[in-house]
């Protein structure tokens, strides 16, 4: 059973705000019913151009009933500039917390307010040029892309739980993965000092042991540090990546990007005989 | 609060002839069953006394009768030895809406190199017979498909299944953890190699569990360690469990036919009213071919957590496929290989029945339920549209 705080049950047993506003100024549809949750969200304003009425109804689970009263109830009173600055993390604080898992339903419901406000002011969709990454969940490269920099993920589990991206057949882990590799790059300081070949190794050596070895020794796998030749990683491969057709993917787009972002962006992965 | 206990298929109560038969094993007779001296010694009598309880319960003799941990362990060691006593062979054909002790299971092997069928099923969740047969290879090691499924409660014909793999040598597994002590089994008349119980669905306590392995049948310890069991099984036997699970099998073989014609009326009693009282509803699963104490009923466009959350504010305990219930973001697999369409799947509600359910709960459940149902669809973007697109039709 989900450990829901006291909040979420309240919010979900006694939802405000259900049903849906009478010629509204904004409305909102976000969700699906494949996905198991959908939220409709409308808004009304008042003559200070406040939100004199927000509504919404649900189909979803008690944490997306509850996230769902829990926006109506914060965003009324507010300017649509005040709104948009309503996070899911403020949704979640809200309740009290919503389990890690569920963490989607407070992202839901900050979507709903977007759109909604997007829609009174007529402006266009904003996902134009946006790519589906997951299929099973229709989300696309721009929402995980938000939800990591906006919640500091930086794993897919994570991104699952925010966006439920990667939940389904999990075909798209790989591209999930390097998202967040992109976009934490970005976060990073451009400039970065210059650093010795004994401060790169003892860098690539602790970001080994910390960030790659627990995923490939996952799989069986194992990876060994042989040299450092100015930005030449020199490694060999262990367990089942040695006889894996796959290692060398896995050593340019996993162990490299994961050094280029912990490390340096200018090294380079080669992998020697053992 | 009164609890009305509808997810038997989950767990169930221990019977309290069962807690009775136990107790004296935890503090007077706590002997180990190996020993050389009486104290032990008269554990194991009673012990074999067990074996022959649940021998008797499926028609097997008690040397055919291995005590484990719990149904997941009797699955795996039942996999894990078809495949080492046929090394050469590397197909397992199993089915689609297995419960996780097998499916994860087969899903690690296909990881190891195994190659794994698993058979599809129709909308009613039932098996393809001939599909089965044609998957069956001279490379297949054991054929696992389930007696009957723990979400919809419908029954594999699975002494069919066992003859079919028998005529070409394959080891055949069921795992009959739901139907153990809810429908006649006789592992006799039957080609099944070997079957998995569970002491919790039946009245018995949890964490011990039985693999049956017809004598004659290669076997492959899982756990190995000491002489227990034959050698099958190592480990010191967890005798007080082992002599409820005895005591639960007695019970079940007596009271089986009695119980189900009481359980499945009321189970059928609730099936009614709900369907007649909840529009858009249905049953999911084969209306016969199924156990009868299990109801799998469909409330469309509302989400099963929330149904689950507001009965439980009543005390009702059930259980739903939806994907919140699970964590996993996608509603029940057995549904979904059922083909439940979302907007049911996500909505589905198991009701699982006992000898200890009365008249009076379920007449509690027919009437609360359906305000719950009301209540959620009042609150659905979805119903609304639904409802609307009736009228204007």
């Amino acid at each position: 059973m989900w450990e829901y705080t006291e909040k979420v049950m309240e919010h979900f047993l006694n939802p405000r705000n259900v049903g849906e506003v009478e010629n509204p100024d904004g409305v909102a549809e976000v969700g699906s019913i494949a996905c198991g949750d959908a939220l409709k969200l409308s808004f009304k304003l008042d003559e200070n151009k406040r939100i004199k009425e927000a509504k919404f109804k649900t189909f979803g689970c008690a944490s997306a009933i509850a996230s769902s009263s829990a926006l109506t109830e914060l965003i009324k009173g507010m300017t649509l500039e005040e709104a948009m600055k309503v996070s899911n993390q403020d949704i979640a604080a809200y309740l009290g917390g919503l389990p890690q898992e569920k963490m989607h339903c407070s992202v839901m419901g900050k979507e709903a307010l977007e759109r909604a406000i997007e829609n009174y002011q007529g402006a266009p969709a904003k996902e134009t040029g946006a790519q589906i990454v997951c299929e099973c969940f229709g989300v696309t490269d721009r929402e995980i892309e938000r939800a990591i920099r906006e919640n500091n993920l930086t794993t897919v589990e994570e991104v699952t739980n925010y966006t439920k991206a990667g939940g389904g057949c999990g075909n798209c882990h790989d591209a999930i993965r390097q998202i967040i590799e992109r976009v934490r790059a970005e976060a990073k300081p451009a400039v970065r000092p210059k650093l010795t070949t004994i401060q790169k190794i003892r860098m690539i050596e602790e970001a080994l042991e910390r960030e790659i070895r627990p995923s490939l020794k996952h799989d069986g796998g194992d990876i060994e540090l042989i040299d450092v030749v100015g930005n030449r990683v020199l490694v060999a491969t262990r367990g089942a990546c040695a006889v894996c057709k796959a290692s060398d993917i896995t050593l340019k787009h996993f162990v490299e990007a994961k050094l280029r972002d912990l490390v340096s962006p200018d090294l380079i992965i080669e992998e020697v005989a053992p | 609060m009164k609890i009305v206990y509808l997810d038997n298929n989950a767990t169930t109560q221990v019977a309290p002839e069962v807690l009775e038969a136990m107790l004296p094993y935890f503090h007077d007779l706590y002997g180990n069953p190996s020993s050389m001296h009486s104290f032990g010694g008269q554990v194991a009598q009673k012990l074999r006394e067990a074996r022959e309880q649940v021998a008797t319960l499926i028609g097997a003799s008690p040397d055919e009768i291995i005590f484990t941990s719990c149904g997941t362990e009797s699955d795996n060691a039942a996999i894990r030895s078809a495949l080492a006593t046929h090394p050469e062979r590397r197909h397992i054909v199993t089915s689609r809406v297995e419960h996780p002790a097998i499916k994860s299971l087969c899903a690690n092997l296909a990881g190891q190199g195994y190659r794994v069928t698993e058979l599809p099923v129709d909308k009613n969740g039932l098996l393809d017979m001939e599909q089965l047969e044609s998957s069956l290879t001279p490379d297949t090691a054991v054929v696992s498909l389930m007696w009957a499924n723990n979400e919809t409660g419908v029954i594999f014909p699975v002494e069919k299944a066992a003859a079919l793999a028998h005529e070409r040598g394959i080891p055949f597994h069921t795992d009959a953890v739901q139907s153990t002590g809810k429908i006649p089994i006789n592992v006799k008349k039957s080609a099944i190699d070997m079957l998995s119980i569970s002491g919790h669905k039946l009245h018995a306590p949890k964490g011990i569990g039985v693999l049956y392995v017809r004598k004659g049948t290669k076997f492959s310890p899982f756990l190995i360690g000491g002489h227990q069991e034959k050698g099958r099984r190592g480990g010191t036997e967890n005798t007080p469990s082992i002599i409820g699970l005895g005591k639960a099998c007695e019970l079940a073989a007596r009271r089986m036919e009695a119980e189900n014609t009481a359980v499945k009326r009321l189970r059928d009693k609730l099936e009614t009213a709900l369907l007649d009282g909840i529009p858009q509803s249905r049953v999911n699963g084969d209306l016969f071919q199924r156990l009868p104490n299990t109801t799998n009923i469909s409330f469309e466009f509302v989400e099963g957590e929330a149904i689950l959350l507001l009965m439980n504010e009543y005390g009702i305990c059930a259980s739903s496929g939806s994907a919140c219930t699970s964590g996993s973001l996608q509603p029940s697999h057995v549904l979904r290989a059922m083909g439940v369409p979302f907007t049911m799947a996500h909505g589905s509600i198991r009701f699982s029945l006992s000898t200890y359910n009365n008249e009076e709960e379920i007449d509690f459940v027919i009437e609360k339920l359906p305000p719950i149902i009301e209540r959620l669809r009042g609150m659905s973007p979805y119903w609304t549209s639904v409802a609307q697109a009736c009228v204007s039709a």
